[in-house]
């Protein structure tokens, strides 16, 4: 890692903590973090739309035009039909004229929801009615080796899933009151979709947990490149930077401990 | 006009494509391909609005001096900054003047807001004054200095070695620590209210547990090698189970909402008037 | 107040303190947790490693930022298993900051296949990887479903030019590639919708192999799909991402990640029995008040 990948990587370190101080309280490098992210991740997209989606599917489109006939001599004029629609869409934020952008909305809304219905009813719905009808192993009722009710392959699973799958989907159906034996079927459904966000709450637990153990690779990352000597590049900046930053966190700890005690005196 | 035009284009292109679906010929594939390029186009210009709308709402916090409106020059200098990356490349191994071009352009943009958020004459006019002499030393130093270029129809701008680290050092660890917050909520969350209140509620935990247990070492072997076999039985059975049915009913919620919206009956989507 | 009562009403900062406390610890202090694979992964690595030197696989880079944590080590696995290989790589991006962490990781990865390495036994050289050669980059565009259906048609036509500007045609490897058929399979990294999209837009229509990576937050929703044989495979979160490396026999950051993750978990397991335990005696004691 050379120094100038050094400095960057402690900018993000730094942006990394500020973000993190939101922990303890708002503040301004929070704030500062916030407002800066917005910004560039706006830019960012700027830059990729044009790059990857004007350019290569517009202007190179009509590039046998010319700009300033508005690429009408162009031979594949029909391109700007749609850029016209696109940009009509930016009468939304005309009072008078935001009727106007209904019509390129139309086009999008209507060829989406057109693709959707048979290509959703295809794999939502089918494909998994078809699934849950698939033959039962008889042969391996109970499992492997005789009897392993853990097994996942064994018709008795089989028979679980297409038993839970129905009931749950017994429990949606609220054109009719959940009473008597369509109740207690609906009931054994929830049960099944209890067992299910159970277990997406223990993945979830484990998603978040792991958004946070990047950081702190990070960090570790930026740490051990401050120490280490090993590095070619390596040289008295890199610690200069490390303590400075350590100096920094320190720093705004003590002052916040000191703005704490100072309220708790005044409070008692 | 303005509310039967749109319905019926929503009717005749949701119909079209519906039926688009089972038919193989080829002119209906040549209508699909054309339709398909049209909207990728419109597309782009619509989400051109969210930027255009955050651009907007950052100068008129600064305009009418909102609460915080300094950090409104920062989200504005991090968009600005990031579109000149992206549109510039170096060509020359030292940057040459690429970062006081940078800077007289932002100072150039600092005095365009502040001229906007004046209301004195005397003001406008040393802001204006001011646009101008940063505008135009920018543009001496964009024409006179070879180190790097403009890019407009080619994407070496990607390749920018400052777009690269903007993302890279201020995109990528902001965005993730924002999300990495979750965690934290997610242990007080956990603590304060997932409670066996009821039958439901310890069968989502028990569920809960086991998944969560999954890979500790210490039950994976020996006796406790059961809990990593239930987990995988409960993820692939139960589990399955009820979200099958989540899924289907989802399709099903699909399905009938794009019908709604084809055949005119669901009409939120055009908003009012 | 007992204690019980002072649980109830802990500031939740303490909490917050605990989990950084214990995370960083686990962090530290350096010991391998055995990794016991699953069947969902074993499929997707299984499929891989069988594919014959200059198959084109396709991985979908879907994810922001705010997903990286679970899923940019499974991009890392997989790509560099399909380098040392000699697989073609076929990359898209049609999340928002999607183009941006593919960029990353092909530089990245890129660099570590300049170095020779020994995984599961078998000595790979170091390579150069060169772009339109070894890998394509599509890049990015809106309307995601759209796009997913305009490539089974041809992949220029969402795609006339890949993320660098460069059109398809002129890329060697794309050269016979027209559309889903030339690919092996197709590997979806993602974190939002977009998964849904490949199931039913991509595959549903195309049907080519799927496999998934997704976060731990999507994970279990995707299971019917895996029962009715619509992917092939799925690999969930951070503990995905761990066992792919252990099969690649390349540990990287998921596995080191899998030693804190397992003392998070025992950390939010006390915190909810410890809820538990106070809301139940609470309760007991108002019972006992009010009879």
């Amino acid at each position: 890692m050379d120094f100038y990948t050094f400095l960057w990587t402690t900018f993000g370190v730094f942006v990394t903590l500020a973000t993190f101080s939101f922990l303890y309280k708002d503040n301004p490098f929070y704030k500062f973090a916030e407002h800066l992210v917005v910004g560039v991740s706006a830019g960012y997209f700027i830059i990729i739309l044009w790059h990857n989606s004007l350019v290569p599917n517009l202007f190179q489109k009509l590039a046998d035009g010319d700009w300033y006939y508005f690429w009408l001599n162009s031979s594949q004029l029909w391109y700007l039909i749609p850029a016209i629609l696109g940009v009509l869409m930016w009468t939304r934020f005309s009072k008078d004229y935001a009727w106007v952008s209904r019509w390129p909305m139309a086009l999008y809304i209507g060829i989406s929801t057109g693709i959707a219905i048979p290509l959703e009813m295809a794999n939502r719905v089918n494909k998994q009615l078809y699934a849950m009808m698939a033959d039962i192993d008889w042969s391996n009722f109970f499992g492997t080796n005789g009897f392993d009710l853990l097994d996942v392959n064994s018709g008795l699973s089989q028979v679980i899933i297409f038993i839970g799958a129905s009931a749950a989907l017994i429990y949606f159906f609220f054109s009719k009151e959940h009473t008597g034996l369509f109740g207690k079927v609906a009931t054994f459904g929830l049960w099944t979709l209890m067992i299910s966000f159970g277990a997406s709450f223990g993945f979830t637990v484990m998603a978040r947990i792991s958004l946070f153990i990047n950081r702190i690779q990070d960090v570790g990352v930026w740490g051990e490149a401050a120490w280490d000597s090993t590095n070619p590049n390596y040289g008295a900046g890199f610690q200069i930077v490390f303590w400075l930053m350590i100096a920094f966190v320190v720093g705004y700890i003590i002052n916040e401990l000191r703005l704490f005690a100072r309220s708790k005196s005044k409070a008692s | 006009m303005k509310r039967q035009l749109p319905f019926a284009l929503v009717f005749l292109f949701g119909i079209f494509m519906l039926f688009q679906y089972f038919v193989p010929h080829e002119k209906s594939e040549w209508v699909y391909e054309f339709l398909l390029d049209w909207v990728v186009v419109i597309g782009i210009f619509a989400l051109a609005l969210g930027i255009w709308s955050l651009f907007r709402v950052s100068v008129d916090k600064i305009k009418l001096r909102k609460e915080n409106y300094g950090y409104s020059y920062i989200t504005l200098a991090g968009l600005f900054v990031m579109v000149a990356f992206g549109f510039t490349h170096r060509v020359a191994e030292p940057w040459g003047l690429y970062f006081v071009w940078i800077i007289l352009s932002l100072l150039c943009l600092a005095s365009l807001m502040q001229l906007r958020a004046s209301t004195n004459s005397g003001q406008k006019k040393k802001y204006l004054a001011s646009a101008l002499i940063f505008l135009v030393l920018a543009i001496i130093v964009a024409i006179y200095d070879d180190a790097w270029k403009f890019y407009f129809y080619t994407a070496e701008g990607l390749e920018n070695s400052m777009f690269r680290a903007f993302f890279d050092y201020i995109l990528i660890p902001i965005l993730s620590t924002m999300f990495a917050l979750l965690a934290f909520f997610i242990a007080s969350a956990a603590y304060r209210a997932f409670r066996a209140r009821n039958v439901l509620a310890t069968l989502l935990l028990i569920a809960a547990l086991v998944v969560m247990l999954r890979f500790c070492p210490w039950i994976q072997s020996g006796d406790t090698a059961w809990v990593s076999k239930a987990s995988n039985w409960l993820m692939n059975v139960p589990n399955l189970a009820g979200q099958r049915a989540i899924v289907v009913g989802i399709g099903l919620g699909i399905v009938a909402t794009a019908l709604k919206i084809i055949l005119g009956i669901e009409r939120g989507y055009m908003g009012k008037g | 107040m007992n204690i019980f009562d002072k649980l109830m009403k802990l500031d939740r900062r303490w909490i917050f303190l605990l989990l950084a406390i214990v995370c960083v610890w686990s962090y530290l202090v350096p010991f391998d947790i055995p990794i016991m694979t699953e069947p969902e992964s074993e499929a997707i690595y299984s499929f891989i490693d069988s594919l014959p030197p200059g198959d084109i696989v396709f991985i979908a880079i879907d994810y922001d930022p705010n997903n990286l944590a679970e899923l940019h080590p499974m991009t890392y696995a997989i790509v560099e298993h399909c380098w040392r290989k000699k697989l073609k790589v076929i990359f898209s991006a049609l999340s928002q900051n999607g183009p941006g962490m593919a960029d990353q990781a092909i530089r990245d990865i890129s660099d570590s296949l300049l170095v020779d390495k020994v995984y599961n036994g078998v000595e790979f050289k170091g390579r150069e990887i060169v772009r339109g050669v070894d890998y394509c980059f599509l890049g990015y565009k809106p309307y995601y479903a759209l796009i997913i259906l305009g490539m089974g048609q041809d992949f220029r036509l969402p795609f006339p030019n890949d993320y660098y500007g460069t059109p398809l045609d002129s890329l060697p490897m794309m050269r016979n590639v027209i559309n889903y058929d030339q690919v092996s399979c197709v590997i979806d990294l993602s974190g939002g919708n977009i998964t849904d999209a490949w199931i039913s837009y991509g595959q549903g229509r195309f049907n080519f192999p799927l496999a998934l990576g997704l976060t731990g937050v999507m994970t279990s929703q995707y299971y019917p799909y895996l029962g009715s044989g619509q992917v092939f495979g799925i690999m969930g979160g951070l503990l995905g991402a761990a066992q792919y490396e252990e099969m690649a026999d390349n540990p990287g950051r998921a596995k080191e990640g899998m030693r804190i993750q397992f003392f998070a978990h025992l950390v939010i397991i006390f915190f909810i029995v410890i809820g538990n335990i106070g809301f139940f005696m609470t309760r007991r004691q108002k019972k006992k008040e009010v009879s």
